[in-house]
């Protein structure tokens, strides 16, 4: 792992010199007080979680040829948050198992390409259980039928009734596409990048329908009308997003885009433009909850990628197109966390572990995931 | 089974040269760590379909090691035999299916978090290997072009970001007639200098004419394999077939089972097209894709002194949803698109070239078709420098060396 450290940090640096440059952003220390201790809320704290989907490299978002594709998150979000410049992932660099493994603070081994319920309890269920929160209050909006699992853990004191809901999105618009009608949408029932012609099926159409009418109080029509004019999957799991925060306000929404995962088709124009798609939904998703009176002044927003991409010079890769290696690139990635109880502007440069993100929630919300493997991050509140 | 019960009848359903080189080496074989064996299987059962420069490469690690005294065998092996397999990796029959002994093991070693020690142990086995049997210099310097931007008329994406700082920029190409005298100028090269598979036309579109002299891969000649493997790979996901095996199922796709014929360099040119077809991602949908991992694999497997490499426009991310379909289309097309992506593939060939021997002789040329922008990098140009003296295809070549 020592080559993974020295990656890591060349990395780290290499995102700080330019934050400091593109923002100003100053450099954090951990002797900081913590806001979140000193200035205990007034209302119930809510946060939404977002994946920069499907593991984006540093070359093309935090190098200084990258910043083109990521205006939103320089401009606009990084000077509100705090960014950790090093976040490092040593677990299985799949996208089902890496998001789960984010979601309950240990590093998951469950098969990247089978929809099993993570192994520890997710977050959604120390949130739940320990804080007695309904299930109303905990969502997930989930990019591939794969991730349908990723709600609750098969852990004995934990597990079934205590999780997440978990929407679907693109089994949602199977369901409602009328018959002969599939090949309109097609763009946005892409499932899943790795495996190309896999197509989410539409399981009980009617139980799914009536997630959509009963539920998320959407009409089949609007839907479509709305998804006809939708550019891409990332975009109908903001779409729905907004539905949610709107129907049920969950003080816990986790949202895991992945667009970006493109790459695998080997197009690098397209996994560019997924980049910018997903910059600019970040940035609504931040807008939805300042504009938003359940969650203006409340929520804290957390956007990381599950993982990076191959390195260009890794021979056993091909670059941006897989995450396959395993080399330092596709391990190390980055964190912006803003929100009320989060300093501005700050950078922090001390390595830190993906699995450090629930115990933060925990630390965030006041419950104790006993059962994760990371640390809260000192730093942040 | 463990490696040292391993004997001569074990190879029976091997091609005949594979079986050769299994017989022949059975002693040093049946020495080597479970966590090795069936990789280097994996290497000897592909044999008699590998290009020469692969075959050399296995015949360099086994006579490495027979070279060694078994102390310094062990050594040699001893970050393999520290990894600890499960059991049931023992029981896959890793002779006759070192296939699917490696796709099994991959998944182990990523579970276990044995990925990074594993990498270590190939890359330091290798380094070894041809530090001690260097792999033979390239019968001349290579020479490596890439065209790119067909069908673009205007773009205002700068070209060559990647490589700029390597070579010499030219801002007056004259276009007339570059595509024709590259592919002249590429052909005499090849006639010139007869290697097996050493040199290659990759096209992402359909070539009006074969150049003589080049093993030619043309995106569109190839529609009945890609439609073949993307016919099975629907068959099996209908079936429900998992992602592993889906992706097994493809790798043990052979040319006979496409109705490809031939024996000798026919057969190994005929596995060639398969693999590159059934083993790629994004390549059955993307000629850009195809046309950077065709040339990626080329240059890793055959290792040729020759390389002309053509992008085309590909189709959208909306024609290519309705492949998935089952419909195919064409007409949907994006040019500037397709120059995005062949601009990195471009780098990302060059980076391919350099990590053959010979790197530090080698010459890589990059233009954009029908338009005044190259750049050339190689021995005989500055880096990091602009050119703005008019010139045309045959001199830019001329630079080259081609």
């Amino acid at each position: 792992m020592e080559d993974l450290g020295k990656v890591a940090a060349a990395v780290s640096r290499s995102r700080r010199e330019f934050l400091r440059e593109a923002t100003g952003a100053c450099l954090g220390t951990a002797l900081l007080g913590s806001r979140l201790r000193a200035q205990p809320g007034t209302r119930p704290r809510k946060a939404v979680v977002v994946t920069f989907g499907g593991g984006a490299r540093d070359d093309e978002t935090f190098m200084p040829e990258g910043r083109q594709n990521i205006p939103n998150l320089v401009g606009e979000l990084l000077p509100r948050g705090t960014f950790f410049t090093r976040v490092v992932n040593r677990g299985i660099l799949g996208h089902y198992v890496a998001n789960a493994s984010l979601a309950t603070g240990a590093y998951e081994t469950l098969n990247n390409f089978i929809a099993s319920p993570p192994e520890h309890p997710t977050v959604f269920e120390y949130f739940r259980k320990e804080l007695k929160r309904p299930a109303s209050d905990a969502w997930v909006i989930a990019p591939s039928i794969g991730f349908e699992r990723i709600g609750e853990s098969q852990h004995a004191a934990y597990g079934p009734g205590l999780g997440a809901n978990v929407v679907l999105p693109k089994r949602l618009l199977a369901s409602a596409v009328p018959a002969g009608a599939q090949a309109d949408y097609q763009a946005l029932l892409h499932d899943n990048y790795e495996s190309p012609l896999y197509r989410p099926e539409a399981g009980s159409t009617d139980l799914e329908l009536e997630r959509l009418t009963g539920v998320l109080k959407v009409s089949v029509s609007d839907f479509l009308a709305n998804a006809r004019n939708l550019e891409s999957p990332d975009e109908l799991s903001v779409f729905l997003a907004r539905r949610v925060m709107q129907q049920f306000a969950p003080s816990l929404l986790w949202i895991t885009l992945h667009d970006i995962d493109i790459a695998h088709a080997g197009t690098f124009s397209l996994y560019v433009d997924a980049i910018r798609r997903t910059d600019r939904l970040c940035a609504e998703i931040w807008k939805l909850i300042q504009s938003s009176p359940e969650y203006a002044g409340r929520t804290s927003l957390f956007v990381l990628p599950d993982f990076g991409r191959d390195s260009d010079e890794t021979p056993g890769g091909n670059g941006f197109q897989h995450h396959r290696t395993g080399d330092a690139r596709s391990r190390t990635t980055w964190m912006l966390a803003m929100g009320p109880d989060i300093r501005e502007n700050v950078v922090i440069d001390r390595p830190i572990d993906s699995m450090d993100l629930v115990p933060t929630l925990g630390s965030y919300f006041g419950f104790s995931p006993q059962f994760a493997q990371g640390k809260p991050v000192g730093e942040l509140f | 089974m463990q490696p040292s019960e391993l004997a001569p009848e074990h190879f029976a359903t091997y091609p005949p040269l594979a079986r050769q080189v299994a017989v022949d080496n059975l002693e040093i074989l049946r020495q080597l760590p479970m966590g090795f064996v069936p990789l280097l299987l994996g290497e000897v059962i592909a044999y008699d379909s590998k290009f020469p420069a692969e075959r050399q490469e296995v015949d360099a690690q086994f006579a490495f090691m027979k070279a060694q005294r078994p102390e310094r065998r062990r050594e040699v092996m001893a970050r393999f035999d520290r990894l600890t397999l499960s059991r049931d990796l023992a029981e896959v029959d890793w002779v006759k299916n070192p296939t699917e002994f490696s796709e099994r093991l991959s998944a182990h070693l990523w579970t276990t978090s044995q990925v990074a020690d594993f990498r270590t142990a190939a890359v330091e086995f290798l380094n070894t290997v041809r530090s001690a049997i260097p792999p033979p210099p390239p019968a001349m310097p290579r020479v490596s072009i890439v065209v790119l931007g067909q069908g673009v008329t205007k773009s205002s994406y700068p070209l060559f970001r990647k490589l700029r700082a390597r070579g010499t920029y030219f801002s007056r190409v004259d276009p007339a007639g570059g595509l024709r005298i590259v592919l002249r100028r590429m052909s005499a090269r090849a006639e010139q200098h007869p290697v097996p598979f050493g040199h290659w036309y990759i096209d992402g579109g359909s070539p009006n004419a074969v150049p003589p002299g080049l093993q030619t891969l043309a995106y569109r000649q190839l529609d009945p394999i890609r439609d073949a493997v993307v016919s099975k790979l629907r068959g099996l996901l209908m079936a429900g077939a998992g992602t592993e095996a889906r992706r097994s199922a493809l790798m043990q796709m052979r040319p006979e089972d496409l109705g490809l014929k031939g024996e000798g360099d026919e057969r190994v040119l005929n596995y060639f097209k398969v693999t590159l077809l059934s083993e790629g991602s994004g390549v059955q949908f993307f000629s850009t894709t195809f046309v950077q991992w065709a040339a990626r694999e080329v240059l890793r497997r055959a290792q040729p002194v020759t390389l002309l490499a053509r992008f085309a426009p590909r189709v959208t991310e909306r024609s290519m949803n309705a492949s998935l379909m089952g419909s195919r289309t064409t007409s949907d097309l994006d040019a500037e698109g397709a120059l995005v992506d062949a601009d990195m593939g471009a780098y990302y060939t060059w980076l391919n070239q350099m990590r053959l021997t010979g790197a530090d002789r080698s010459s890589f040329l990059i233009w954009f078709e029908d338009h005044a922008e190259a750049l050339v990098v190689a021995p005989s140009v500055a880096s990091g420098v602009e050119s703005t003296q008019a010139i045309d295809l045959n001199q830019l070549l001329d630079r080259v060396g081609a």
